[in-house]
């Protein structure tokens, strides 16, 4: 019964599991089609992160589409140091934009609803 | 009702949507579901648009030729928005489309994308008044001096329109994405949730909710659990759960106290630490969440299985049924190419005896709790003969592929049933494919 207990204190307490020996991880393999998963995505990716279910994922979720290139605080001080001149047109073919161009609001992908009827309702 | 989900034999009946292969991302499903009565079915897609069919009885004397569902309204529900301040794009999909209860003449639905929430009115006029003593029947107005006698206008009919409009718009309540939304059994009141906040709406306010649940760090760093559905007790208008990442379903009572952060009950089962797996964490992540009609139970969906929890017991489900157990094995490679982060819902019949859920290769499996029988069966058009019978499928996890097997090697991963809703009476299901909305409907019935 105590034993029982070490071990779930032990899990619980590490985040990263401890390197555990080549035999004893083949044999837990073996065992476990989950764990031979496991051992093939660490051999694809041996810099693999140790706490898995962790902050990655998760920052990556609540980001979900990533951010754009657009600044509004250096796009209206573009537009005052300019006054008279015309700001940088945007590059003919859809480039990321970074560097030295200040994107407008006009170099963003433009998505506009095409306003075409769902294919559901033809 | 007909006999439960095992002695059930189900027929396609209708299929919605484009033939060809080539699917534009406006196309894709995101939602589908069933008003109260099931005579409305609601669809949302990834262009923000919303299609309601409505159920229409053709033939009483041959119930073996039941209604079909036809093409009610559509409308563009929300749009593609930038947030110049976080320089972040507002995608118009929908995410969840939830109906409200009817109370007059007009329908109301909720629909949300990941930002803000609107109530569409969904309006019939089929009559238009007649006979203005200042108008011509054009619309021009006539000359006041011209009118020697007074008439009284009338209603004349017309061809039915159905008109959708916004009655009210939920904005600027969510920093992070919304994942639900749920209406209360008090008809007033509504819940949204994004990744780490719950906050409650009064139907009729929109220039403030109140806060419930909210689950943020001070330290973001700290993150370790997201929240990923909620819902709203059927019939207890103080209770509502929310699933997790992390596998955990928290319901709450809102006489407890303002902010919920605390719950009244919480739902895990015990994981053997020795099966842990670098992908435990992920596969347990709950996609959805839903409580029975009877209010007796909940169901979870994770990525590889369907439970059924009592609400009177929180440290263990009653009951778990493996979905497609043969992508076990093949962990690594749907951790590749992203399919482990799926997002699968489920749903209830209409007396909570049988549950459905989603499979890949337009597959989707019905458990019969009662039963205790299962089928898996599929969404083609190669089975969409009018009435005809779909065959039960099987996957072959390796070895000897017995003939009609398929081969899990063989599964199309891009073919995925995210999506499916049961009529809250009757046996007649609709399942969403990437951009096709099949009906089907038990062939007894």
């Amino acid at each position: 019964m105590s034993e029982e207990n070490e071990e779930t204190k032990t899990s619980n307490e590490q985040q990263d599991t401890p390197p555990i020996p080549f035999q004893q991880e083949m044999e837990e393999a073996v065992a476990s089609p989950e764990k031979a998963e496991e051992a093939k995505l660490k051999a694809r990716y041996p810099n693999l992160g140790a706490k898995p279910g962790g902050s990655d994922f998760l920052m990556k979720r609540l980001q979900k589409g990533g951010q754009k290139y657009f600044d509004s605080g250096d796009y209206n001080m573009a537009k005052a140091k300019m006054k008279n001149k015309q700001l940088p047109t945007a590059p003919a073919e859809k480039t990321e934009i970074t560097g030295g161009h200040i994107p407008t609001p006009q170099d963003l992908p433009h998505r506009k609803t095409s306003m075409v009827t769902s294919k559901l309702a033809g | 009702m007909a006999a439960p989900g095992g002695d059930m034999q189900w027929c396609f009946s209708q299929v919605k949507g484009a033939i060809d292969d080539d699917v534009a991302e406006a196309d894709i499903i995101s939602t589908v579901e069933f008003n109260h009565t099931g005579e409305l079915l609601a669809t949302g897609d990834k262009g923000g648009r919303v299609v309601i069919f409505q159920q229409e009885i053709e033939n009483k004397s041959l119930p073996q030729f039941r209604s079909e569902y036809n093409v009610y309204s559509t409308f563009q529900s929300h749009e593609p928005e930038f947030d110049y301040l976080k320089s972040l794009e507002i995608e118009e999909k929908i995410n969840k489309i939830r109906w409200l209860p009817q109370k007059n003449a007009a329908q109301f639905l909720l629909s949300t994308n990941d930002k803000t929430i609107k109530l569409w009115k969904i309006s019939e006029r089929d009559k238009r008044p007649d006979g203005y003593n200042l108008k011509e029947d054009d619309g021009r107005c006539k000359d006041p001096n011209s009118i020697t006698s007074l008439r009284v206008p009338v209603l004349i009919p017309m061809d039915l329109m159905v008109e959708a409009s916004p009655r009210r718009v939920f904005a600027n309540a969510h920093t992070y994405h919304i994942n639900s939304v749920s209406v209360n059994s008090d008809h007033e009141t509504y819940l949204s949730a994004d990744d780490l906040r719950i906050n409650l709406w009064h139907l009729e306010i929109t220039d403030r909710s109140f806060n419930i649940v909210d689950i943020k760090p001070a330290n973001m760093e700290e993150l370790t659990e997201v929240i990923t559905a909620a819902e709203f007790h059927p019939h207890q208008c103080n209770t509502f759960v929310y699933s997790s990442s992390k596998g955990i379903i928290r319901l709450c009572d809102m006489r407890e106290s303002a902010l919920c952060d605390r719950h009244t009950k919480l739902f895990e089962e015990p994981e053997d630490p020795s099966n842990r797996s670098f992908f435990s964490e992920i596969i347990s992540s709950i996609s959805d969440v839903k409580f029975s009609h009877s209010g007796r139970y909940m169901m979870t969906r994770d990525y590889l299985s369907v439970k059924i929890w009592d609400l009177n017991m929180e440290n263990r489900p009653v009951e778990t049924y493996q979905v497609h157990e043969y992508l076990r094995s093949k962990l690594c490679s749907l951790y590749e190419n992203d399919c482990i982060f799926d997002k699968f819902e489920c749903c209830w019949n209409g007396n909570d005896s049988v549950v459905m859920t989603g499979s890949y290769n337009n597959f989707f499996r019905m458990f019969d709790r009662s039963q205790r029988r299962d089928v898996m069966l599929e969404a083609s058009r190669e089975n969409s003969k009018p009435m005809q019978v779909l065959k039960p499928r099987k996957v072959c996890a390796g070895g000897k592929r017995k003939k009609d097997e398929i081969s899990v090697d063989s599964l199309d991963f891009n073919k995925k049933i995210l999506h499916t809703a049961w009529h809250p009476q009757d046996n007649i299901i609709a399942v969403a494919t990437t951009n096709n909305l099949y009906i089907f409907q038990d062939k007894i019935n």
